[in-house]
């Protein structure tokens, strides 16, 4: 399994990259972990005229997480995150854990994943749960896209094709919140067949002051229960209220069956996920005082 | 005479160079002006090939040469066919059997995706996958047979247009009055029952390197196979050349399970291709071929039926059964047999009528891999056994109990011929002490109790049992060479080759104690045709037992010249020679100890005479194995169900084995251990699927699943051990039995944790997305 | 097409042209004649091909080998302190049985070696979710299991000497 021929580009700096990818068209792949890359290139599933490789671009490394964001450059291996969240982020390393496999988490970057947009992926999820972004850089310069305007349809994302992805935040969640993770895998570190995420924050009241739920594996593109949280935030999450919003949110989702799981199993076990996620976000949720 | 290397775990000699990276496999051989082959294989199932364009691919810059079938065809003899009724079986059982031989190329018509039609040197694997992007073929689709049921039936697509139907073997047997039996009986339990198609996938793919040397007319070609003189007969019959002129090595190989025992197009064309060249050809295979081109294997249909006494006593077994062949019926009566033999394992069942049929479809020809049908078999009876158990609200473990065999029952018979056309006779072992050893081990009476505990709180645990009987070792030979070196050290030549069983330690160790010298002296080389003219190869559980008995025998032959010769130097009686540890002396006399070397030199004609014997210190034995050798397990797998997601977690599984004398004791865990992990990827995550156009969907390790080391647990062995009275040194096979019994096993488990919601497991693999389902239909029932 | 590049293979330092399309793994595999590297599927999931880069397992056939320039790689030829020793890790494997037919074994020792410097103490569940991104067809795990705990307890001790 050996790639289609392709002209190889080491890019200097963003701008450098930019600027490659421009000369190609929509000729050209970016070349960052190149996890997801690469089998696709072996099984030439993609013949990309060139690639550009950014790995050599200093002014795309970069972790920060100030001001209640983490934000990461676009060379962020997973693997820098989860050292990241060894100390800071039990949440984010639970997340990161279920990532393939370290020898893969120490090339594949953050922001490659999050633009790859595989479905089953859990990144993408977690970053439309936490009102993430991407920064972008292209011929008409710099723009942020928004989790919710990024993922159009699998594998495929609102960006240009010779448009780069240059960091990637995360709006890390109120303090006091709790978190959920959990994902249906064939075996550990697949791809998973269905996932959830939720956070939840409680007010002073013990009403949900905060709520995200979020799915994977279910269909196109990741998918956020705006719903579901609309009926969480200002009330109690009461067993009876969770177990509602887990069958409506799973109810409005469209997943696709493939030779792992059927549709109808992925609907389901989402509704069954959602439950123990948001209450597994409740029980890690601190009350302020 | 001593044996105190047989029974001992000692280190692996071959570690070594595994540990520093230093092992040869077939990708690693380099040869000066190496070309690289890559294959065009057919996209479509079941389609005449129209034409094919070559010259685009030939006018790549990297590519020397491009070949389909007419190019190659002076070379196209058929490839190789196993599995020819022996007279025994013929005699009793009339089997009905078509066999189409393969051409290594396409002519005018593939039959499953994959099969090769054009192939491409050039100065790189990646050139060489260009050009074969560049060939046109022009297919025209055929209608495709996907299913061995509709396929076995008039009216469906013929795959060989020779044949009236797709039904390759047909044949029924049985002894006793079954359906008087089952007429007669208290209770009766049918099911219909599906082993999915999963196959042995190494973790080095397949290979051959050949290399032809024009000065002497010879080619040399190195195989990643389990078979090397097979191989070696195929090229004498395609080549015309006579074997010294061939020589096949395999060197390190990197698993074979079966899937690389097996005659495969690429054994055949490569070397010629070489021929043709005049250049040295590699061929390694990736895995997206190895997918689709490589023996898949299992693929079972059972509709079988149990009759008993309310008692739980059995009474009859009545089976359909359907194989699922792939393309071409290469193995002929082989797995089919298989099934019908091993079927009632360690059950005592006086009444049997079976009926089988293997049907060709349009997919991966099929080839045997470890158990080669009787996991299958065994999947059906442990099944049946527990719905019967159901049906008479008996423990499973009971209705065990109450039909195992015994020792006192030894030597069993069962009315039917063995696959060799022998007579089918359990020689040793006590199945019913095996059950009771593996009960006690996994504490069953406490994990019962447990298992009502943990149900009242919503926790879903369930133990499953197997047990199975298994023909091993069969022959009918496996020679071995014995020579000794001027310093005494030995080399043991063989016909049986390694793939990660040991060889090199434990036919060292049989060969160090029948000559009295350390085993670091012994050196065994097998899998070459140039060390030993005639060989059968490892497969089949029986090397240890065919290999190792010539090879303990001809050390005894080598060990008695020894003596010879050292009881004239010494001036001693033969009967008091004493060989250990490489020293020869007059027992009682350690003084005269002189190191082996010495007696060896000391046969060495000088010009003042001859020596004190011949200096042939060599002798070739083909023992003659008449028949298998049976070993037995019980399989007892403890399991959690989440019903809200389906995922079936493996908590516990253990062994309860007996394989008769152990030469290395953790060579046989090590074998067991490895067997039982590919029946928990049978059991819960592997299947090779196709769709209706039988297009192979799992092409890669993403969506064939192996079992990593979070799906296993630590895998618990208890040992029996009933000696095998049908070899000189009293053992039997190991390589296979590990894999028998855990997609029963489990399945087993799996049904008892999720009792109390009705569920019905009749197949595998056991994934989230299938237990849900198996939940949901309990629930509408 | 064919780009220049400069690795460091086990302490040796190579000058090289390489073909872009050419894996590490290749460039180790053909250019420099190490072999011990193996190639299992050519898309990341057995693991066969790990080796360390910069000190971290990554897999060989998921990078190019241009984009190992400047940087080093650590194979299983590298590990053995001798050609007359062997590293605890590969004594280790040897006691405890823990490789059959060798194919998948350098990959999990270039994994493993990585991951008891960071978790010098495992427990088998870490032990196993480590192997988890190595594909072994024939121990069924086990034993490397146990390989893998006994070397972390010889080099602990080892330490403290």
């Amino acid at each position: 399994m050996k790639p289609a021929p392709f002209e190889y580009v080491v890019a200097r700096d963003a701008a450098d990259a930019v600027a490659s990818l421009a000369r190609f068209g929509d000729e050209a792949k970016v070349l960052a972990g190149g996890q997801s890359l690469l089998p696709m290139l072996a099984l030439r599933l993609a013949r990309p005229a060139a690639l550009v490789d950014i790995n050599r671009c200093r002014d795309l490394e970069g972790l920060d997480d100030s001001n209640g964001a983490l934000t990461v450059g676009a060379l962020a291996r997973q693997r820098d995150l989860e050292r990241w969240a060894r100390s800071r982020s039990p949440f984010f390393q639970d997340v990161l854990a279920s990532v393939a496999h370290v020898p893969i988490r120490n090339r594949g970057t953050a922001v490659g994943n999050l633009v790859h947009a595989d479905p089953a992926s859990e990144l993408p999820a977690l970053l439309l749960c936490l009102d993430g972004s991407v920064t972008t850089r292209g011929a008409q310069g710099e723009r942020v896209v928004r989790a919710e305007q990024l993922y159009l349809a699998p594998l495929t994302t609102s960006l240009a094709p010779a448009e780069l992805a240059t960091r990637a935040c995360f709006i890390l969640p109120p303090e006091g919140a709790g978190w959920g993770f959990a994902e249906v895998a064939r075996r550990h570190g697949d791809f998973a067949l269905v996932g959830c995420i939720a956070v939840l924050a409680l007010d002073g009241t013990g009403s949900v002051s905060h709520a995200r739920l979020g799915f994977f594996g279910v269909g196109a593109t990741p998918v956020r229960s705006a719903a579901g949280e609309a009926v969480l935030r200002g009330r109690e999450p009461t067993e009876a209220r969770r177990t509602e919003v887990a069958k409506a949110a799973a109810a409005a989702l469209s997943p696709t069956g493939d030779l792992h799981a059927s549709a109808e199993y992925r609907r389901k076990v989402a509704a069954v996920l959602a439950e123990r996620v948001l209450a597994a976000a409740l029980g890690r949720c601190q009350r302020p005082r | 005479m001593g044996a105190k290397l047989f029974g001992a775990s000692v280190l692996r000699k071959e570690d070594p160079r595994f540990l520093r990276g230093d092992g040869r496999y077939v990708d690693d051989i380099k040869l000066p002006g190496l070309l690289h082959a890559a294959f065009v294989r057919s996209p479509y199932a079941h389609a005449v090939i129209r034409s094919i364009k070559l010259e685009a691919a030939r006018r790549l810059r990297g590519v020397a040469h491009v070949f389909a079938f007419a190019d190659l065809e002076r070379w196209m003899k058929p490839l190789p066919l196993f599995g020819a009724v022996p007279p025994g079986l013929a005699a009793r059982v009339a089997v009905n059997m078509k066999q189409v031989p393969q051409l290594a190329v396409g002519r005018d018509r593939v039959r499953f995706v994959g099969e090769i039609v054009a192939m491409v040197l050039a100065e790189s694997r990646a050139l060489a996958e260009d050009g074969c992007e560049l060939v046109e073929v022009e297919y025209e689709p055929l209608p495709v047979v996907t299913d061995m049921v509709t396929g076995a039936e008039p009216g469906a697509p013929v795959i060989h247009p020779e044949w009236q139907d797709n039904v390759a073997v047909f044949f029924q047997t049985g002894f006793g009055d079954a359906d008087a039996a089952v007429a007669a009986a208290d209770v009766t339990v049918r099911e219909r029952l599906e082993v999915q198609r999963y196959v042995g996938m190494p973790m080095e793919t397949r290979g051959v390197v050949a290399q032809w040397d024009a000065r002497d007319g010879s080619l040399t070609t190195w195989n990643s196979t389990q078979v090397v003189h097979f191989v070696q007969q195929g090229l004498v019959a395609a080549l015309g050349l006579p074997p010294h002129k061939i020589r096949v090595i395999a060197p390190d190989v990197g698993g074979g399970f079966g899937t690389k025992a097996n005659g495969y197009p690429e054994d055949l064309l490569i070397p010629v291709v070489a021929i043709v060249a005049r250049r040295p050809v590699k061929w390694t295979e990736d895995r997206r071929e190895h997918m689709m081109s490589a023996a898949h294997a299992r693929h079972q249909l059972h509709d079988i039926e149990i009759a008993a006494r309310r008692d739980g006593t059995m009474l009859a077994v009545r089976d359909r059964i359907w194989l699922d062949l792939g393309a071409y019926n290469s193995w002929g009566i082989v797995l089919p047999y298989n099934t019908v033999a091993h079927l009632l394992g360690p059950h005592r069942v006086p009444n049997l009528r079976v009926e089988c049929r293997g049907v060709v479809t349009n997919k991966t020809p099929n080839a045997p891999y470890r158990g080669a049908g009787r996991p299958e078999t065994v999947f059906a009876m442990d099944r049946i056994v527990d719905c019967l158990a159901r049906a008479l609200s008996m423990d499973p473990a009971e209705l065990r109990r109450r039909n195992y065999l015994t020792e006192s029952d030894m030597p069993y018979e069962i009315d039917l011929p063995y696959r060799d056309g022998n007579r089918l006779i359990y020689d040793s072992g006590d199945f019913k002490a095996g059950l009771e050893a593996a009960l006690s081990a996994i504490g069953y009476d406490s994990l019962r109790a447990e298992q009502r505990d943990l149900r009242s709180r919503g926790v879903y645990r369930g133990i499953g049992l197997s047990g199975y009987v298994e023909g091993t070792a069969i022959g009918p030979y496996e020679g071995a060479t014995v020579r000794l070196d001027p310093s005494g050290h030995a080399v043991v030549a063989t016909g049986a080759c390694s793939q990660g069983q040991g060889h090199e330690t434990a036919f060292a160790q049989i060969a160090a104690d029948a000559l009295g010298i350390p085993l670091d002296w012994v050196t065994v080389v097998g899998g070459d045709t140039a060390a030993i003219p005639f060989g059968v190869g490892t497969f089949a559980s029986r090397s240890a037992v065919n290999a190792g008995s010539s090879i303990h025998v001809a050390a005894g032959k080598v060990r008695d010249k020894i003596v010879e010769s050292a009881a004239t130097l010494l001036e001693a009686a033969p009967a008091d020679i004493d060989i250990t540890d490489g020293t020869v002396s007059v027992r009682g006399a350690p003084a005269t100890g002189m190191p082996l070397g010495r007696v060896i030199q000391a046969a060495i004609p000088t010009f003042a005479g001859p020596g004190v014997a011949s200096p042939d210190f060599e002798a070739t034995v083909y023992h003659h194995q008449p028949t298998v050798t049976y070993t037995s397990a019980v399989h007892v797998a403890h399991v959690e169900v989440d019903p809200g997601t389906g995922s079936v977690r493996l908590l516990r599984y253990l062994v309860a084995h007996d394989c008769g004398k152990l030469i290395n004791p953790i060579i046989v865990e090590g074998q067991i251990h490895g067997g039982v992990a590919q029946g928990v990827g049978g059991a819960l995550l592997e299947e090779m699927v196709y769709d209706e156009q039988a297009q192979l969907l799992t092409g890669t390790f993403m969506d064939y699943l192996v079992p990593t080391a979070m799906e296993l647990p630590a895998i618990e062995t208890v040992h029996l051990e009933y000696p095998s009275a049908r070899n000189p040194l009293g053992i039997k096979g190991i390589g296979e039995g590990g894999a028998i019994s855990p997609p029963a096993a489990i399945a087993n488990a799996v049904e008892d944790a999720l009792a109390p919601f009705g569920v019905r497991v009749t197949r595998t693999p056991l994934g989230p997305s299938v237990v849900l389902g198996l939940l949901e239909a309990a629930t509408r029932r | 097409m064919k780009h220049a590049v400069t690795i460091t293979v086990n302490g040796a330092t190579h000058a090289l042209e390489v073909d872009v399309r050419s894996t590490l793994a290749e460039f180790l595999r053909e250019e420099l004649d190490l072999t011990g590297t193996h190639v299992g599927c050519e898309h990341g999931v057995c693991g066969a091909c790990t080796v360390l880069l910069n000190g971290e397992p990554v897999r060989a056939c998921l990078l190019l080998a241009v984009q190992a320039d400047g940087h080093e790689v650590r194979t299983i030829e590298g590990v053995a302190p001798s050609p007359e020793e062997l590293h605890p890790l590969q004594e280790a494997f040897r006691a405890k049985h823990g490789l059959q037919c060798g194919y998948c074994t350098p990959g999990i020792i270039m994994s493993a070696c990585a991951f008891l410097e960071e978790v010098p103490a495992p427990s088998e569940q870490a032990i196993r979710e480590m192997l988890s991104g190595h594909l072994c067809r024939c121990t069924g795990y086990h034993f490397i299991v146990e390989a893998i705990a006994e070397a972390a307890r010889t080099l602990a001790a080892r330490g403290k000497a």
